[in-house]
């Protein structure tokens, strides 16, 4: 409960980081938009128009029940310049990320399908060959595309599977009309990438966390009893070792979220990270503040699911001292 | 002849205690370095050599424009040219110089920050303990990439923000280690009698307690410069890191990525944008192993549970 709240302050004062950056701005936002020639009247329109001229405390109240709401603003980009033009090209916000937003998720749920169950049998059969050849290797190579930038292992991938041997393309555009296999095709480089960067850490959290359980003194005392292999590892081993894998998955999910950013980049996927790196060129803040919330926000939550599996699978932290 | 004659135990157990000193110890742990450890090593050398000595090993200038774009491998340009027709071998070396740099750079502010606040909310452990806590688990409850996108939209990207904006932001994690670690140590007799002996907080933060916790800084200072890379290198691809016209890793491969598309024709030119993002991640393995075995020799740490 206690932890909950923690999670709820969070995304509070991240709220207010993020709509304080309104304020830190160098000028004003409606100098920024009109340009250094508009006149004076203009200006005034415009702030009166955005609601600048009301005091900070009250814009912030007004923005964060507008975002309860599901309404993040309108878009500074395509906002018309000329002064009593009403045909304005500004798009709703919420307009704008829904759709990537669903194409992101997609992207980082496919990997994860891919990533979660691929590198929890690696991680525990190295776990289980300790030392062997097999689990020196796997070590090693889960060391290497850990150590590697996103990009590296995305541009890798595109030079063998796209360019040298083009069984995928390079861009993966999808739109609404898209079917799934269509869609599946496309974005099979980029969730490659993302499942091999997750993976290496996945692999390797899984691998210590049940290194750890089985060198503890119960399994000795079922090894000693005759168990088999087998039983050891799944009567004896598995239940205690589900918290820590489970938190593995939920840490590394956040994380496979914030490498998204960058590999929906390389791939040119219009997903909720490359609409915020597009936004951050054009200085599009209410995109920006739009898509640091969601992420924040998502990363905040799985962090906290995190806790709670550690918290519910081990009964004596429920009745804190 | 009498000295071998009267044997004294205490002179001998005096020879075998005699302390070694800090070079001699050197010596010791190095000669029982793992293999990957001197391989860590030697490629960290060979980068800070070049980083240092950046103009006099590269054989062009960092921004100078040759008439040839895209330019193939050798003929004057060990790696060719980039879009620009500058040489890539040089930029190369000079990117060491810079992403190195500005890393350090910002891996060191962090540092400071957090270990000295660290420190102090260890020593108080009243309201300013609380205050500084509670601040930083918020900050580390936030994706760094995210608030760094944030900030640099704010404030605009250049470099001296970039290094300042990651060095608070990564102080965070120097923080709760170092007060972790510090609540330990201030409620030692070593740290009461410097208080009662009436030194200044600077003298007890910087010449009592530092020197104890060093270690666990130390380690945490390579994992988190490997972070700094990895965060400024992402940015910099996204083209809201290092600024041009600095040469860096990681825009080079943004710059040269079209290359990989001519893959088919000429091999050569599909890695080149590969060869600056190999030079991150070589790096970066490179801390991992001189780090590990640091750990290893600190805490005697036995390979069974790594």
């Amino acid at each position: 409960m206690l932890r909950l709240s923690l999670g709820l302050v969070t995304v509070f004062a991240f709220s207010v980081i993020i709509f304080s950056t309104f304020s830190f701005l160098p000028g004003d936002f409606a100098t920024e938009i009109l340009g250094q020639s508009a006149t004076k009247s203009a200006v005034k329109a415009l702030r009166a128009e955005l609601g600048l001229d009301k005091p900070p405390v009250t814009r912030y109240f007004d923005w964060l029940g507008n975002v309860f709401q599901g309404d993040f603003g309108s878009s500074f980009s395509g906002r018309s310049k000329v002064q009593g033009d009403q045909g304005d090209r500004s798009r709703e916000v919420v307009g704008l990320i829904v759709p990537r937003l669903k194409n992101t998720l997609f992207l980082t749920g496919v990997a994860a399908m891919l990533a979660i169950p691929l590198s929890l049998i690696l991680g525990i059969s190295a776990a289980l060959y300790r030392n062997s050849y097999y689990d020196r290797s796997a070590t090693g190579v889960s060391l290497v595309t850990v150590s590697s930038p996103e990009f590296f292992t995305a541009y890798i991938f595109i030079l063998l599977l796209a360019t040298l041997f083009p069984v995928f393309p390079t861009i993966s555009n999808v739109d609404e009309a898209s079917t799934l296999a269509e869609r599946f095709y496309r974005t099979a480089l980029p969730v490659f990438t993302l499942t091999l960067i997750t993976m290496g850490h996945m692999m390797r959290m899984t691998r210590s966390a049940i290194i750890n359980i089985l060198s503890s003194e119960y399994i000795e005392m079922a090894k000693l009893s005759g168990a088999s292999r087998y039983e050891v590892i799944v009567k004896h081993a598995l239940p205690n070792a589900w918290a820590p894998i489970s938190q593995v998955i939920a840490i590394n999910l956040a994380y496979m979220l914030i490498g998204s950013v960058v590999v929906e980049y390389v791939f040119n996927y219009q997903g909720i990270g490359r609409l915020m790196v597009g936004s951050v060129y054009n200085r599009d803040l209410p995109v920006v503040q739009a898509c640091a919330l969601i992420f924040a926000s998502t990363y905040v939550i799985l962090n906290l699911i995190a806790d709670l599996i550690g918290i519910i699978s081990n009964p004596r932290l429920l009745y804190p001292k | 002849m009498s000295e071998n004659l009267s044997y004294s135990a205490k002179s001998e157990v005096a020879n075998l205690i005699k302390r070694r000193t800090r070079l001699e110890r050197l010596k010791i742990a190095l000669s029982k370095a793992p293999i990957s450890a001197w391989f860590g090593m030697i490629v960290l050398f060979i980068y800070f050599f070049a980083a240092i000595f950046a103009p006099f090993i590269a054989p062009h200038g960092e921004a100078e424009i040759f008439p040839v774009a895209y330019a193939p491998w050798g003929d004057g340009h060990i790696f060719g040219t980039d879009q620009i027709g500058r040489d890539i071998f040089s930029r190369i070396i000079y990117a060491a110089r810079n992403t190195i740099g500005i890393c350090l750079l910002a891996t060191f502010i962090a540092l400071g920050i957090g270990t000295v606040f660290g420190i102090i909310a260890a020593l108080d452990r009243r309201y300013l303990d609380q205050l500084l806590s509670r601040i930083v688990d918020t900050l580390m409850a936030i994706p760094v990439m995210i608030f760094t996108f944030i900030l640099l939209s704010v404030f605009g990207p250049t470099n001296f923000n970039l290094i300042v904006i990651l060095g608070i932001l990564e102080s965070t994690r120097f923080f709760r280690i170092s007060r972790s670690v510090a609540v330990g140590q201030v409620v030692l007799e070593y740290v009461e009698v410097a208080r009662l002996r009436g030194e200044n907080l600077s003298y007890i933060i910087f010449r009592e307690i530092l020197p104890n916790i060093a270690s666990p800084l130390i380690i945490e200072f390579g994992l988190r410069f490997i972070f700094i890379i990895f965060t400024i290198s992402s940015l910099s691809f996204l083209g809201i890191g290092i600024q041009p016209p600095s040469a860096d890793w990681a825009s080079m491969v943004r710059e040269n990525a079209i290359l990989i598309q001519y893959a088919q024709y000429d091999i050569t030119a599909g890695l080149t944008p590969l060869i600056p993002a190999a030079a991150i991640a070589l790096l970066c393995v490179s801390i991992n192993f001189v780090v590990d075995w640091y750990l290893y020799i600190t805490s005697g740490l036995k390979d069974d549970v790594k």
